[in-house]
């Protein structure tokens, strides 16, 4: 049996009087690519947040397991802990660091697997020379995967819109996920462009062996690319299962298209 | 036609609205003396027809930035141009410019009056100051209003460890560094969750208080009254005043150069990339695994070493400090110094630096104006040219066929 990655237990947000997400049970294994279904405002980013530290759970427990297989709960910890763990995400309406070139969003990524402090950056000692440059191939190399090395010394804010998405994906890879947390990755691509995030997406898996978890309201793209589906309605859990079985279920249908 | 009648009536407006403002202070005077009124109308016409062309010219300038200049730049055109910064940048040309500047710098002490030694020399601190601010500011995109309040903790560092210890300039200099690094600390515990306009108020309110502290202290910091005889630093010898000012001025110059070059190493590394990270967006950056935490305090402890640094130059430079030195003021210019020249870049703000200090020092006649100038000069380049006077460049990587 593979290793469950995140598992997330009777967990709720709520803000205020209102429950974002409400007792929501869901876990992810090693090597699955998982889709997080439903209407607007049905509670899906924010419970992307939850998991990745921007909000505190309100109830209920988020558990992620490290690679030696070490379960850590990760309620209340900062963000930039959780990627430590091997959390990556990207944002819905894309947050990239816009005025940066294109490696250098990648070379950010890469910024919890280095080392050099204040005076390894003032000395360049041969170990952060070293480290320079190897971040450099790396971050190229991460491009390369991507098909966006062209970009690389362009500002990340030109780049057309479709090549602005990838990045994100890019720059999350380039913390050595085990789990990718994709909000709406499809969101304003064109037809061909989705056929080919399609395509990267599983090629992320399959390669990398990066387990992916994705929010995603193109359809197509979902049902051909998970195995799993949740879906989600005012912050319930409404229905899960492969995508025939999703597809088929009467809860689904009446919360997308009414009664 | 109708065209130029509409500019020549938006011309008229502007010039009637600034009539009517600035009448009280440029008509009316009151001679209290003699009590009796004098009305200066001559003033009046005088704002009418500057503010007339001035506004005209003004929108004239708004509309070629909006527009373009209608001349375009074909590819090539743009290529054959001559690039001073690229020009600059080439190995042939750098390493001569390089060495006829050092010569002149080394011999400048030599060739003018020691008065304008001194001038330099604090034209080189404020130069200081600015890449500091700049490291706050510029990378790390946090706006710091209270800067002036590390340059007092320098100062104080060395007036008071000389008042109560006889700790000389050499070891008051790291001191005034350390000193610097940890009020950046200091002020950063409680601020880090605060971003923007809520940042730069408690910073501008942690300089007053830290300035009104070392005017209250008075056993301790001697108030008001402020630390006299300061020694200046001597080199083996005590110095005579014009031997002192003349090596504080080489003093100043290796500072520049070592802040120069540890602000260029630190832009172009991990660190400096988690600061920019930052300043671009904290959510993403710390979602990317950056402790924004620790990266803020580094941002601040980074910025304030200089400051603290400098602090100890001034005060061995001036042989005496008060609270008055370190006002709002003070933090106002050098900002008006990093924004001016180009935030983020080097040599903006070292040019900035020099523009904020030398215009009022060398155009006496202009000093009285000098905040209006400013003013003027910070709204027009907000408007024409926001990057800076020399922005930054960004660091280019080689990429594929290029890379050896």
């Amino acid at each position: 049996m593979s290793r469950t990655i995140l598992d997330i237990n009777d967990f709720s947000m709520v803000f205020g009087g209102l429950r974002a997400v409400d007792h929501v049970n869901m876990y992810i294994d090693e090597g699955e690519i998982v889709a997080l279904i439903g209407p607007n405002g049905a509670g899906k980013t924010t419970l992307f947040n939850c998991v990745t530290g921007v909000y505190t759970p309100s109830e209920g427990d988020i558990t992620v397991s490290d690679t030696e297989g070490k379960t850590i709960r990760t309620n209340g910890i900062k963000p930039n802990r959780i990627t430590e763990l091997g959390l990556a995400r990207t944002f819905q309406n894309i947050r990239l660091f816009s005025s940066m070139t294109a490696l250098e969003n990648v070379m950010i990524g890469r910024h919890p697997k280095l080392k050099a402090g204040i005076f390894g950056a003032i000395f360049r000692d041969k170990r952060t020379r070293a480290e320079e440059e190897k971040v450099i191939v790396d971050s190229l190399a991460i491009l390369r995967k991507l098909d966006l090395e062209k970009y690389a010394n362009e500002p990340a804010s030109s780049l057309p819109y479709g090549a602005q998405r990838l990045l994100e994906i890019a720059r999350a890879m380039a913390t050595e996920p085990q789990l990718l947390l994709l909000d709406e990755p499809a969101a304003g691509m064109n037809p061909q462009e989705t056929r080919e995030l399609d395509e990267t997406i599983k090629r992320i898996r399959d390669e990398e062996g990066i387990t992916i978890l994705l929010i995603e309201h193109d359809m197509s793209l979902v049902m051909s690319l998970s195995e799993r589906i949740y879906v989600l309605d005012y912050g319930k859990l409404i229905a899960q299962g492969s995508p025939d079985e999703v597809k088929a279920n009467p809860a689904v249908i009446k919360a997308y298209l009414g009664e | 036609m109708k065209n130029i009648f509409q500019e020549i009536r938006k011309s008229v407006l502007s010039a009637i609205w600034l009539m009517i403002l600035t009448f009280p202070i440029m008509v009316i005077k009151v001679n209290s003396f003699d009590n009796v009124v004098i009305w200066r109308w001559k003033n009046l016409m005088w704002v009418g027809i500057g503010t007339f062309f001035l506004s005209w010219l003004w929108r004239f300038l708004l509309d070629r930035k909006e527009n373009g200049s209608g001349v375009e730049k074909t590819e090539i055109e743009k290529k054959n141009k001559f690039s001073l910064r690229e020009t600059l940048s080439e190995r042939k040309v750098k390493i001569p410019v390089l060495s006829v500047l050092a010569v002149l710098v080394l011999v400048f002490p030599f060739f003018v009056k020691f008065y304008q030694v001194g001038i330099m020399t604090s034209a080189l601190m404020f130069v200081i100051l600015g890449l500091g601010l700049n490291i706050v500011i510029g990378y790390g995109g946090l706006l710091h209003l209270g800067y002036a309040a590390f340059y007092a903790m320098g100062a104080y560092t060395y007036g008071l460890m000389y008042l109560y210890f006889g700790l000389p300039f050499w070891g008051a200099l790291p001191l005034g560094a350390v000193t610097g690094a940890l009020f950046g600390i200091l002020i950063g515990v409680p601020v880090l969750r605060l971003r923007g306009d809520y940042l730069a108020i408690v910073t501008l309110a942690f300089g007053e208080i830290s300035r009104l502290l070392l005017e209250n202290m008075s056993g301790f910091t001697r108030g008001p009254e402020g630390i006299a005889q300061i020694p200046r630093p001597g080199f083996f010898v005590k110095l005579s005043l014009q031997g002192a000012t003349t090596y504080l001025f080489y003093i100043s110059i290796a500072l520049v150069i070592f802040t120069i070059f540890v602000i260029r190493r630190l832009e172009d590394s991990r660190i400096g990339r988690a600061l920019e990270a930052m300043k671009e967006d904290d959510i993403a950056a710390q979602s990317m695994g950056i402790d924004l935490a620790k990266t803020k305090l580094i941002t601040f402890a980074l910025g304030a070493v200089w400051a603290g640094m400098v602090g100890v130059v001034l005060a061995s430079k001036t042989t005496y400090i008060n609270p008055g030195s370190f006002t709002l003021m003070e933090s106002v210019m050098i900002l008006v110094a990093v924004v001016l020249g180009g935030t983020g870049s080097i040599p903006g703000v070292i040019l900035g630096a020099f523009l904020v200090t030398l215009i009022p020092e060398y155009f006496r006649a202009l000093a009285d104006y000098r905040m209006l100038m400013f003013g003027v000069a910070l709204v027009v380049m907000s408007i024409f040219r926001p990057q800076g006077i020399i922005p930054r460049v960004r660091k280019r990587y080689l990429v594929g066929e290029e890379q050896s």
